[in-house]
């Protein structure tokens, strides 16, 4: 049996030689690789040697003045640090552990809210939009074009004491006070991610949702389902990739961010892990507990990167 | 029996009774209002409070919190010099913006392109460790990359210093998945036929990539060029931790930094020609796109879904 087996394939070079026998056409071994070199080579040494770096700071010491002194061997690595760190986040002086908590609530919060807000106006899009359905793709499309930036800058404004939205809330005599949205306000956080993470959630659900073909949910119908049931039971079933690579899209970079409680809060209240990692590398001494964050930050998102980059994988053999 | 009897009565017969309340939620081919005002709800969710803050950068007034009457004063008509266009540092911050999209436009896109035509044909274990390498890129929260960007240029390649050439590394690092996740799309719907052909009437390898392959994916590669350049005006990130000089701040950068601190509209007008900008480059990038790519498949989406 496993003689045959190997019979049937035969080694690597032969195949090769065979497949380009059948297409006529001879590429020089090296002809193809060479194009990738520099790319290669630059992700080698500017994104794989990096993250290496990381990892010998995380594992090193500190020299007499505290600053990082990486070690390079992983035979010499301690795990001085990390033991530190894991201990603010569950040991009996948890004073990292907040943030920590806070960032998966905020998270799991603003990336539901991006998934029910998302999903409705990608299905209404892709199957009701009409004769609209070009001006409110561009319409949806331009957030992206819009940096984050000016995008919370808009919200600054609005937000602010004498902003509109506490205008607003004052002559409708919503509360007798402007509220205070913009220090250590957990809510304008929440929502500023939402805000700033959705258009990532809307293009992808569109489109896949676009791509449903309409005879199944005309099959649905015709069955006697209502539209209620067709989505329930057509639809949302068929779009549970979608959905997962939708939430994947969005909670990644809500996990790394800091800018957002930056801009809109700059209160430790709202701090997130990545409010701690950007002030742990900007002060004096804490390069190592920097590092060792960004480490427990990599090891969080594992799984949920590779979701996303197999999904994508197969999205393109699909097509 | 009789049940099912009586669910198929009910799906033939018409219903005769008036309209009450809920007649329209039970009407299975209604109008889907709700969806459609939420749509229209989330559009201009989206959108007005960014024309409100580019509206800001025209008020006349200090305050950036509400327009008092519309005036330039702003963008270069401040009596203390603190405008868009007066203030020095804001004038500099203004100039390493261009200068950084430039340069990072200029080394990601024909790295990436070579990179995607080099994994795209060449099949084998090596391709697809290092186009794996190259989504996680694409993936990984932007702070890690800033920071191991930071750490490697500070403990490895310390020759290189904290300024304007660390953040063109870091961007590019950054940048580099876009040339390649469009120009391999393009790669998929091209294949293999034309370069082939090309060869079969006598070119060489390389003169058939040059003269045949390159041609077709001059839309994609004129698209990557207009979304770099644009991302990277956006970039306040990487840009950060990679900064050097004060020289080194980019506008972003200043916004950032302002939008918290001492807030005049002048940050509103930044942040407005940062919008212009980006706008400008994804406009001449899609028009050129639309013009390069004629006869063949072109598509909005493009523009969005990277």
């Amino acid at each position: 049996m496993a003689e045959a087996a190997a019979a049937k394939t035969p080694p690597r070079r032969l195949r090769r030689r065979r497949q380009e026998q059948e297409s006529g056409v001879l590429y020089p071994r090296w002809f193809w690789p060479s194009f990738a070199v520099p790319g290669i080579t630059w992700l080698l040494l500017l994104f794989l040697l990096p993250f290496y770096v990381i990892f010998a700071v995380a594992f090193g010491t500190v020299d007499l003045f505290r600053n990082p002194l990486p070690v390079w061997q992983p035979w010499f690595w301690t795990s001085q640090y990390l033991t530190d760190v894991l201990g603010k986040i569950f040991g009996t002086n948890a004073f990292l552990q907040p943030a920590f908590v806070r960032t998966l609530a905020y998270v799991f919060i603003a990336s539901l809210l991006c998934l029910v807000i998302g999903y409705a106006v990608a299905y209404y899009v892709a199957r009701f939009a009409g004769r609209w359905r070009t001006l409110i793709l561009v319409l949806l499309i331009s957030p992206f074009w819009i940096s984050y930036l000016m995008r919370m800058l808009a919200w600054v404004n609005l937000l602010d004491d004498e902003g509109y939205v506490n205008k607003l809330i004052t002559t409708l005599h919503l509360a007798p006070h402007p509220i205070n949205w913009l220090e250590g306000n957990p809510v304008t956080v929440v929502l500023g991610l939402v805000y700033g993470y959705i258009p990532y959630m809307v293009l992808p659900l569109f489109g896949f949702l676009d791509r449903i073909e309409v005879n199944l949910l005309e099959a649905g119908r015709d069955l006697g389902a209502g539209r209620v049931q067709t989505f329930l039971r057509i639809t949302l079933p068929l779009s549970k990739p979608a959905i997962l690579a939708g939430l994947v899209i969005v909670s990644l970079p809500m996990f790394g961010d800091y800018y957002t409680n930056d801009l809109l809060s700059q209160s430790p209240k709202t701090a997130m892990i990545g409010n701690l990692i950007n002030e742990s590398v900007g002060s004096y001494g804490q390069g190592p507990e920097g590092a060792v964050l960004v480490v427990i930050l990599m090891v969080l998102l594992l799984v949920p990167m590779i979701y996303y980059l197999r999904f994508t994988h197969h999205a393109q053999e699909r097509r | 029996m009789t049940e099912t009897g009586t669910q198929a009565a009910e799906l033939t017969i018409p219903r005769a009774e008036p309209r009450r309340f809920g007649g329209w939620w039970r009407d299975p081919w209604r109008k889907p209002r709700i969806l459609a005002t939420l749509t229209w709800a989330y559009i201009a969710w989206s959108i007005l409070p960014v024309l409100i803050a580019i509206l800001i950068s025209f008020n006349a007034g200090r305050s950036n919190a509400q327009l008092q009457t519309l005036g330039l004063r702003w963008w270069f008509d401040d009596p203390d010099q603190q405008s868009l266009f007066q203030d020095p540092t804001l004038r500099r911050a203004i100039l390493q913006t261009y200068l950084l999209s430039f340069l990072t436009m200029i080394v990601a896109v024909p790295i990436g392109v070579a990179f995607a035509i080099g994994i795209d044909r060449w099949r084998g274990r090596l391709a697809t460790g290092t186009s794996f390498l190259m989504l996680l890129t694409f993936v990984m929260p932007e702070i890690i990359i800033g920071i191991s960007m930071l750490l490697v240029i500070q403990y490895v390649f310390s020759f290189v210093h904290l300024g304007t050439t660390a953040q063109v590394i870091g961007l590019v690092t950054y940048q580099i998945s876009y040339p390649v996740i469009i120009v391999r799309a393009r790669l998929l719907s091209i294949g293999k036929d034309y370069e082939e052909a090309g060869m079969d009437l006598g070119a060489t390898p390389r003169e058939s990539v040059r003269r045949v392959l390159l041609p077709m994916l001059y839309p994609a590669i004129f698209a990557s060029f207009a979304i770099v350049f644009a991302d990277t005006v956006d970039d306040f990130v990487t840009v950060s931790y990679l900064s050097g000089p004060a020289s080194s701040t980019p506008l972003s950068l200043s916004v950032y930094t302002a939008v918290r601190a001492s807030p005049t509209p002048a940050v509103n007008a930044a942040a407005t020609l940062m919008l212009v900008t980006t706008t400008i480059a994804i406009a001449i990038g899609y028009v050129v796109y639309r013009r390069l790519s004629r006869g063949q498949r072109a598509d909005v989406r493009a523009f969005g879904q990277v």
